[in-house]
């Protein structure tokens, strides 16, 4: 080793000669890197500029100004305030929060069919088994688009009216006298409160400060739970003994949340039929029933597949082992084979979840208003902004992705094996 | 060294991509056919027919171009456009003219850049509902949840409209007119809007037309015409007095069947001038001195046209009203051929 490195000092530096360029080992890579990026540049200094003379040839100047301009149109969901006089700006946002609360709802939905699904795959019985395997090639054989379609298709055409309810033969009933299942969406109860606390003002949204307060407070009661729970181990470890728990935990998890909601004056808002259609309650949109339905089942079928592989992974010999030590199949599951599949899991469920929110952007097939609905249809139509919007649009949903892979990078990190 | 690269790369890029855009003239005389942006399927205005002919209101615009341009009222290839890509497909070059019942609008003459040949169609905004809901007046209608075409006029109108009466509606929104019809027949929403003649036009195609109603009030002015890109002036014009000379054709009397001979045998030194027989009108507009003849003989006079597509011989049975000859109380009005 050390004669090499003497070797390689003494080598006489050797003058350069431009044909070392494409011969000599040590410099070649760079020529071609070199080339690569010459090529590279060249391409987009020829988009940019034929987008540049395009926009000139047209008249058009680049400029976001348009954010600001009143939009003029109506949005059906929305979840923070807003009407037709307020700015294309707001209205883009109403239309990003619409795209996070369904890609949210999705996942959430997703996550559970998948893992529900990947696990009764494995199961010994074989009907089951067999089910889930006909759900998982049924559904991840067929574009989503179409799957979305149809679920809209099934909310607009085979429930009833809103009138169906009405009068003294009416051909549908309520559920439980609560839920309505109708055309023109779900309604269901929403929760009020008789003594509000009004709402917080933070500039552009406004949210209410009683479900501020009732988070607050709930996660408060986990952070005391936590602590209970550690205390217990420490004194397990010290002791042998695990004090009883299972009573303060009811008490903090349930307590100071209920308590707070009987002082706000809690309860239930009833959807009721008034005029040509129900009034009250929470009315979940057609649109974004179809749009939940058509991505959690959707990509459902693609995480079952991941759970399937993650716990398949794992080798027999690890069950088989925790079953000899006299664990119960529940804990084998939940202390062995799990912790070491979730590395195999989480990874590809990241893409799954970078694709539902992506997918979202399907949402204007069936008229559901997200970011490609609002900023990315009705304001760029409205306003001829093509460009500048589409960009906006990109740059959101490129920093909506980069979010969601790095907070889940950071959950795998987590869960990931800490080898020693 | 780098930054140095890179401007040497940049500007022999714009070098390699300084040329010039021919008018849309040559272009489109080059291609042998004419490309006209419409609407992806409205009875009436432009529809395939069973032999997979595209038939209406806006096609026969569309024709009469090629017939002037390029003598053969068939050579145009038809993009069907939806109200979200259609001003994208004009400005990007896919169309020459579109012929899509859009409104001319201040913002869309002058912010998007497009030239609007004029207006061959005055409209408003109009509501269709189910005779069954009993409802006989606009006005009755908060509350109400509504299908409204996405990326439209109708969109604005329609919040507009109810703000000021101080109502609410539920705004359902949809991406074409077909899928706008199929959520209304299925009850998703109580009320459609449109255009009075777009709502004329799919009251028509539905299986029992008097079941549902046209509500009187009109909430919007919409004059409809065929638009071109802005900065080519001469093919503007091609497009505005392609127009024009559909309805001197009807005020002149000038029509499908006639056109011929009266070109060989009038008097009348307007019809002589509109159908090339005096003066030099067409060299004029950069067309030969038939190019109006040719237009005219494709699909009639601008009345021909209007009966033979929405008229009441066709299902959708639309009066002229403000789409009468201004001699006739409407609107209609051709600039002196001269």
């Amino acid at each position: 080793m050390a004669n090499a490195i003497t070797f390689s000092n003494r080598e006489p530096h050797r003058a350069f000669r431009l044909s070392m360029l494409l011969n000599d080992s040590r410099y070649r890579s760079y020529t071609i890197q070199i080339f690569v990026l010459m090529c590279l540049m060249l391409g987009i200094a020829w988009l940019v500029d034929n987008t540049v003379r395009n926009l000139a040839l047209l008249g058009k100047d680049f400029s976001f100004s348009f954010l600001w301009s009143t939009a003029g149109y109506d949005i059906n969901q929305r979840l923070i305030n807003y009407d037709t006089q307020m700015t294309h700006g707001r209205a883009a946002l109403v239309g990003l929060l619409n795209t996070v609360v369904l890609a949210v709802l999705s996942c959430a939905l997703a996550t559970i069919i998948g893992v529900a699904a990947g696990v009764l795959r494995l199961s010994g019985n074989p009907i089951v088994a067999r089910l889930m395997t006909v759900y998982v090639e049924v559904f991840r054989n067929i574009p989503l688009l179409l799957w979305i379609l149809v679920f809209g298709a099934i909310m607009s055409e085979a429930v009833p009216a809103p009138n169906a309810f009405k009068g003294e033969n009416a051909t549908a009933s309520m559920i439980f006298g609560a839920v309505a299942i109708t055309n023109r969406g779900v309604f269901v109860p929403e929760p009020l409160f008789t003594r509000d606390l009004g709402t917080l003002n933070l500039g552009i949204i406004q949210p209410s400060l009683s479900v501020v307060a009732i988070v607050v407070v709930v996660i408060l009661c986990w952070l005391v739970h936590r602590g209970l729970v550690r205390h217990a181990e420490r004194v397990q470890s010290q002791t042998g003994v695990r004090p009883v728990t299972w009573w303060k935990t009811i008490t903090v998890l349930s307590g100071p949340p209920l308590l707070l909601l009987w002082a706000l004056g809690f309860h239930l808002g009833y959807p009721e039929l008034r005029g040509f259609n129900f009034q009250g309650g929470l009315q979940l949109r057609n649109a974004l029933i179809a749009m939940w339905l058509g991505l959690g089942i959707y990509t459902g079928a693609f995480i079952a597949e991941n759970v399937r592989a993650g716990i398949l992974a794992i080798s027999k010999g690890q069950s088989e082992a925790a079953h000899a030590l006299g664990l119960r199949r529940g804990k084998t599951m939940r202390l062995v084979i799990l912790p070491q599949a979730l590395r195999v899991i989480v990874p590809p469920l990241i893409s799954q979840y970078l694709n539902i929110t992506k997918n979202t952007s399907l949402g204007l097939a069936v008229g559901y208003m997200d970011l490609r609905s609002t900023l990315g249809g009705i304001t760029i139509n409205q306003t001829g902004r093509e460009l500048e919007g589409m960009l906006l649009l990109m740059l959101i949903y490129l920093s909506l992705s980069l979010t969601i892979s790095g907070s889940m990078n950071a959950y795998n990190a987590r869960v990931g094996l800490k080898e020693r | 060294m780098k930054k140095s690269l890179f401007l040497l790369t940049l500007s022999a890029v714009a070098l390699l991509s300084g040329t010039a855009m021919a008018g849309t003239l040559d272009e489109v005389k080059a291609r042998g056919k004419l490309n006209c942006g419409v609407s992806s399927g409205t009875s009436g205005f432009s529809a395939p027919d069973a032999k997979g002919i595209w038939q209406g209101f806006d096609v026969a615009f569309c024709r009469a171009v090629a017939a002037a341009v390029l003598g053969d009222p068939m050579k145009v290839e038809f993009v069907p456009t939806t109200g979200q890509t259609r001003f994208t497909a004009l400005a990007s070059g896919e169309i020459d003219v579109l012929s899509r019942a859009t409104t001319w609008t201040f913002s869309r003459d002058t912010d998007l850049k497009l030239t609007f040949a004029g207006t061959n169609f005055y409209d408003g905004q109009a509501f269709m509902v189910k005779k069954e809901l009993g409802v006989s007046s606009a006005k009755d209608l908060n509350g109400a949840t509504v299908c409204i075409q996405s990326g439209t006029t109708t969109e604005l109108n329609l919040a507009e409209y109810f703000r000021i009466n101080k109502m609410s509606y539920e705004p359902v929104p949809v991406d074409s007119s077909a899928e706008g019809e199929r959520q209304y027949q299925a009850g998703a929403c109580d009320v459609y809007t449109s255009d009075g003649s777009n709502l004329a036009s799919v009251r028509a195609s539905f299986k029992n037309p008097p079941d549902h109603v046209i509500l009187p009030e009109i909430i919007s002015k919409e004059p409809l015409g065929p638009i071109v890109r802005q900065g080519d002036e001469q093919w503007a014009d091609i497009a505005h007095w392609t127009q024009n000379a559909l309805f001197a054709a009807e005020e002149l009397g000038v029509t499908k069947a006639n056109v011929d001979q009266l070109a060989d045998a009038s008097d009348d030194p307007e019809i002589n001038r509109l159908l090339g027989k005096e003066g030099d009108l067409g060299k004029m507009l950069g067309l030969d001195a038939d190019w109006a003849r040719r237009a005219i003989a494709a699909g009639g006079n601008y009345g021909e046209i209007f009966a033979a597509n929405l008229g009441d011989d066709t299902p959708i049975r639309l009066e002229r009203g403000l789409n009468a000859l201004w001699t006739k109380g409407g609107l209609m009005y051709s600039q002196p051929f001269r």
